[in-house]
């Protein structure tokens, strides 16, 4: 079955996201990022971001997490086809984030094996005074059910 | 650290790239622990194999992280990205070596602030496209 636009607008609670140092230098060690904007916070402190920061697609370890969205999707036909951050400001060491999942589009494209679905799930995040940090914007692929 | 010059910005101009050391199982492991996906696909032989892949693939997300160091170079402590995105193309694996590079699309002015807006791909050594994406920096 595939989806319809009823599932535009559906949203998950909202969750709290610790930004952790630990975190912050695990994630870029992975990626082998050695620049010390995420590791050395006396350095960090000297440049005009004012404090460590988190690398630019950080947000993918915790956009996932909190309740799941109010509709069933088939994981087997999903596909990450695109990645959007927009950033309103860095995400900072010790930001406590408040993170709410939504679905801002479906929209469909004719794709080589016929109709695609494509699903826009939005993780916003805003700060305790609730002013928008980032958006973490996902494009999934739904692909057509196998007959 | 690549650091763009504001002042001489040119559209179309190519900037330095960054190739990254090749791509390890470990590297895979490490990035599933700190991202939180650890969808087996990227991590565990067998089953990669079960499900008809010669072996563990890269996250997507890792490479886009790639793409996240080169991009960060780039802005240095000039410049700040508002908008960064990027379209997923061929897997990566263990052992291959990718290459990031960026193309100054357009230098333009919103808001009274001065930006950049840069093409970004990141391919393997044998010009196999991972990613292609795109970034707005902002000056500060």
């Amino acid at each position: 079955m595939n989806l319809d636009s009823s599932v535009v607008g559906l949203s998950g609670e909202v969750f709290i996201f610790d930004v952790e140092f630990r975190h912050i230098r695990q994630f870029a060690d992975a990626i082998g990022d050695p620049n010390p904007l995420y590791s050395d916070k006396a350095y960090a402190e000297q440049t005009k971001y004012g404090s460590v920061i988190a690398p630019p697609t950080f947000s993918v370890a915790f956009s996932g997490e909190g309740a799941e969205l109010p509709i069933k999707l088939d994981e087997r036909r999903m596909l990450h086809g695109e990645q959007e951050f927009i950033n309103y400001r860095p995400i900072k060491l010790g930001d406590r984030l408040y993170c709410q999942r939504n679905i801002s589009d479906l929209y469909e494209k004719e794709g080589k094996s016929g109709k695609m679905q494509f699903l826009v799930v939005d993780t916003e995040m805003k700060d305790e005074g609730g002013q928008m940090v980032a958006v973490n914007r996902m494009n999934i692929i739904y692909r057509g059910e196998k007959s | 650290m690549i650091a763009i010059d504001m002042n001489s910005l040119q559209e179309g101009q190519e900037l330095q790239s960054l190739t990254k050391p090749a791509i390890t199982k470990v590297q895979l492991v490490k990035y599933a622990g700190a991202s939180g996906d650890f969808n087996p696909l990227h991590t565990d032989d067998a089953f990669a194999q079960q499900i008809g892949m010669d072996g563990v693939i890269a996250h997507g997300m890792l490479i886009m992280g790639f793409m996240g160091e080169y991009m960060m170079n780039i802005a240095g402590e000039i410049a700040e990205p508002t908008n960064f995105r990027m379209r997923f193309g061929a897997m990566s694996r263990p052992g291959d070596v990718i290459t990031c590079s960026g193309k100054v699309e357009k230098v333009f002015e919103k808001d009274g602030k001065k930006f950049v807006s840069i093409q970004l791909r990141a391919q393997k050594s044998t010009e196999e496209v991972v990613g292609t994406g795109k970034c707005e920096l902002r000056f500060s």
